[in-house]
C-alpha cells in the first residue's frame, strides 16, 4: 500500500551510495524483501519505474530478492521455512513457535559502472 | 562493473528518527502507545473513553492520524487534554518524521502518557516504527476472527490485542475463542483484553493495564539509570 514510499527510499539510498564513488554511474539496485513485510512486489516494481522514468536513472535496473517467512521453535531452537504460523516444528513437533524472519525490507547492493 | 553491498534497512531513515523519539520519551519517562486497527475497530471511542476516565491533572496527550479531516481530534479534544491531529494527506501511516514535527509543539516534560492513534489501516503501520514503547493492536467483534491470520505482522509486533465492542458478541457470528487463537497462534503468550467501551465492560482492566504498563517502563528507566 505504500510501495511509492517505499521505492522513494530506496532510490534516495541507492543515489547516497552512488554519490559516495565519485564519477560513478548506477546500474542497478537490488533489494530483499520479506513475504511479510506487507509489500507487494509488483506494485514495488512499478512504483520504481513510475519514479525513475524521465529522469537520470531511467533504465537502472531493479533486483527484487523475495525472502521466505522463516519460524523458530523455541522448543528446540530449530529454524525453519513456513508459509503458516501453525505448523509445529518439524524436528520435535513443538507449537510454541515464533516469527525469526520474512519481515526484510532490505537494500542488498547497489551495481556501478565506476569511471 | 562493481556490485556494493550495502546491508541496509530501507527505512533506516525512519528508523533513525524512531530511535531518537524512543531516547527522548525515556528521558522523559514518558509511555507512548502506538494504537493500530482497521478503520473502524473503535480507536478513537477508545480513546475517549480512556480520556474521560482520567483526572484533569493527568499528563495525557494524543497524536491522532487520518488521511483527511480533524474530526477525530475534535472528538477527542473535548476531553481537556492536548490533542493533535495529522493529517497525511493521503498516506497509509504515521512515520516517525510526522511524530517528530507534531512534537515540536509540546514539551514532554508535560506528558507522561502519550497516544499514538495511527491511521486505520492493519499492514502499512506495522513497519513504521514511531518510538514507542509498545504497539498496541484492536479488533472489534463485527470483524472476522481470522485477521490475525491475514495481516500476522501487527498481531505479531503489538504486545497487546485488544478484542473491542463486545456488547455485540450475541449478535455477530464472531467466535471469540478463536480470535483469541488465532492470536497466539501468530504471538505466543500476546496479551489480551475484551472490551465494551458501550458497557464499560473490560475498561476496568484496561486502565489497570495501563497504570501496570507505566510503571514498568518507568523502574526499567530507574534500572537503567543505576
Amino acid at each position: 500500500m505504500h510501495e511509492i514510499g517505499i521505492a522513494n527510499a530506496i532510490i534516495e539510498a541507492g543515489q547516497a551510495e552512488t554519490a559516495r564513488h565519485a564519477g560513478s554511474k548506477l546500474l542497478r539496485i537490488g533489494v530483499r524483501i520479506g513475504t511479510l513485510a506487507g509489500v507487494d512486489n509488483d506494485a514495488l516494481r512499478f512504483a520504481f519505474a513510475a519514479l525513475t522514468q524521465g529522469t537520470q536513472l531511467d533504465g537502472v535496473g531493479f533486483e527484487i530478492q523475495s525472502c521466505p517467512r522463516r519460524n523458530l521453535c523455541l522448543g528446540c531452537g530449530h529454524e525453519f521455512e513456513s508459509a503458516l504460523y501453525s505448523e509445529p516444528c518439524p524436528r520435535c513437533a513443538s507449537e510454541q513457535i515464533i516469527l525469526a524472519g520474512g519481515e526484510e525490507l532490505d537494500l542488498a547492493y547497489v551495481e556501478l559502472e565506476e569511471a | 562493473m562493481t556490485l556494493i553491498p550495502i546491508e541496509k534497512k530501507v527505512l533506516s531513515e525512519n528508523q533513525r528518527i524512531a530511535l531518537s523519539l524512543r531516547e527522548r520519551f525515556k528521558e522523559h519517562g514518558t509511555l507512548c502507545l502506538n494504537l493500530i486497527s482497521s478503520p473502524g475497530s473503535g480507536k478513537t471511542t477508545l480513546l475517549e473513553q480512556t480520556l474521560g476516565g482520567f483526572s484533569p491533572q493527568e499528563k495525557v496527550a494524543v497524536l491522532t492520524g487520518d488521511l483527511q479531516t480533524e474530526n477525530d481530534a475534535r472528538r477527542l479534544a473535548r476531553y481537556g487534554f492536548p490533542v493533535q491531529q495529522i493529517t497525511t494527506g493521503g498516506v497509509c501511516h504515521l512515520d516517525g518524521k510526522m511524530i517528530e514535527r507534531a512534537l515540536e509543539r509540546w514539551s514532554l516534560d508535560e506528558i507522561d502518557l502519550l497516544f499514538i492513534e495511527n491511521v486505520g489501516n492493519l499492514v502499512c503501520p506495522s513497519s513504521y516504527d514511531l518510538g514507542e514503547e509498545g504497539k498496541i493492536v484492536l479488533l472489534s467483534v463485527t470483524e472476522g476472527e481470522d485477521k490475525p491470520l491475514k495481516y500476522p505482522s501487527i498481531f505479531a509486533k503489538a504486545e497487546l490485542l485488544i478484542l473491542t465492542k463486545v456488547d455485540l458478541l450475541p449478535y455477530v457470528p464472531f467466535n471469540i475463542e478463536q480470535a483469541r487463537a488465532n492470536a497466539r497462534l501468530v504471538h505466543p503468550g500476546m496479551e489480551i483484553l475484551e472490551l465494551s467501551c458501550t458497557t464499560g465492560e473490560g475498561m476496568d482492566a484496561w486502565s489497570a493495564w495501563l497504570a501496570h504498563r507505566r510503571e514498568t517502563m518507568l523502574q526499567r528507566i530507574c534500572i537503567a539509570r543505576a
